[in-house]
């Protein structure tokens, strides 16, 4: 796992919360939507607060996505629930609002049920096992580089020398597929 | 008639978010890990990629059936009800996708994870 994974599983969380109140903040200004006025979906979706929802919903669903391409499904799926942690704390803690005792008991349900799966694996299922850990040895023949003291990262135009050393960085394009 | 209405709702949402993130996970697996192809070949390839995907388009169809009928549900039903329960059961009937369909590992630790998150979902979310 690295920062930016991370940074994509917080995406999920924030996203999710923030996307969700909004939609249901502007659905409360809206009201009742039936099959017999198939329009109001329409009016509904002009709502500002509704419009904003669905952006940060579409954001919510880049990170969700991405962060499936890396992970399992009963690792990712947790990370949506924190959102509700999330905007209960946020009642709490910034809106001052009174957070049951039950509601408390939520919270501490679903992070426990988060640092659960968090202590295990990302990736468990076998057909793609591989896939995991080229990332990962890449990471480690990166920082190797850079350990090395050769901070060099691209190539300037002009170089009078074809750069040899950079070879192996590619090199793993093969286990991809 | 308006708590069949709402029950149905609620199963339809749970059904389709369940079949929605198993295809999506499905296909995400084939594309291979973002990160990894970013550097690679680039966002837009990425993109393409993921369009081109059956599996993606399915998963997209399935969600937006989810969406929508969460939006109606919510609008005839009792909202603490039907938000909490659709996605109570979600985490549940994920984890037995994710096994059967995926192939992921659902060991007890999971287990335990998707039925204290979706007891402490039931909880918060109404």
């Amino acid at each position: 796992m690295t920062f930016r994974k991370y940074l994509v599983l917080a995406g999920v969380t924030v996203f999710s919360a923030a996307g969700d109140s909004m939609l249901s903040y502007g659905m409360k200004q809206t009201g009742n939507i039936s099959l017999h006025h198939l329009g109001s979906v329409i009016v509904a979706v002009f709502n500002p607060w509704i419009a904003v929802g669905i952006v940060l919903l579409l954001a919510f669903f880049a990170s969700y996505v991405n962060a499936l391409s890396w992970a399992d499904l009963t690792y990712v799926l947790p990370a949506t629930s924190l959102g509700y942690v999330l905007l209960a704390l946020i009642a709490r803690f910034a809106l001052h609002e009174h957070v049951s005792l039950l509601r408390w008991l939520g919270i501490v349900l679903i992070s426990g049920g988060v640092s659960f799966v968090a202590g295990g694996p990302a990736l468990t299922s076998h057909k793609h096992q591989e896939k995991s850990y080229t990332p990962e040895s890449e990471a480690t023949r990166v920082t190797g580089i850079a350990g090395s003291g050769d901070s060099y990262q691209g190539m300037p135009s002009g170089v009078p020398y074809p750069i040899a050393e950079s070879a192996p960085l590619g090199a793993d394009s093969s286990t991809d597929e | 008639m308006k708590h069949l209405y709402t029950w149905t709702a609620i199963l339809l949402v749970t059904m389709a978010s369940v079949v929605g993130d198993t295809l999506l996970s499905r296909a995400m697996k084939q594309v291979g890990d973002v990160h990894h192809l970013w550097r690679k070949v680039g966002v837009w390839a990425i993109v393409a990629r993921v369009l081109a995907n059956r599996n993606f388009i399915l998963g997209i169809f399935a969600m937006a059936v989810a969406f929508f009928s969460l939006l109606f549900a919510l609008s005839w039903g009792d909202v603490s009800l039907v938000s909490p329960a659709a996605s109570s059961l979600t985490f549940i009937g994920t984890a037995f996708a994710a096994k059967i369909f995926l192939h992921e590992k659902v060991d007890r630790r999971r287990w335990i994870a998707a039925l204290l998150v979706a007891a402490g979902v039931a909880l918060l979310a109404g």
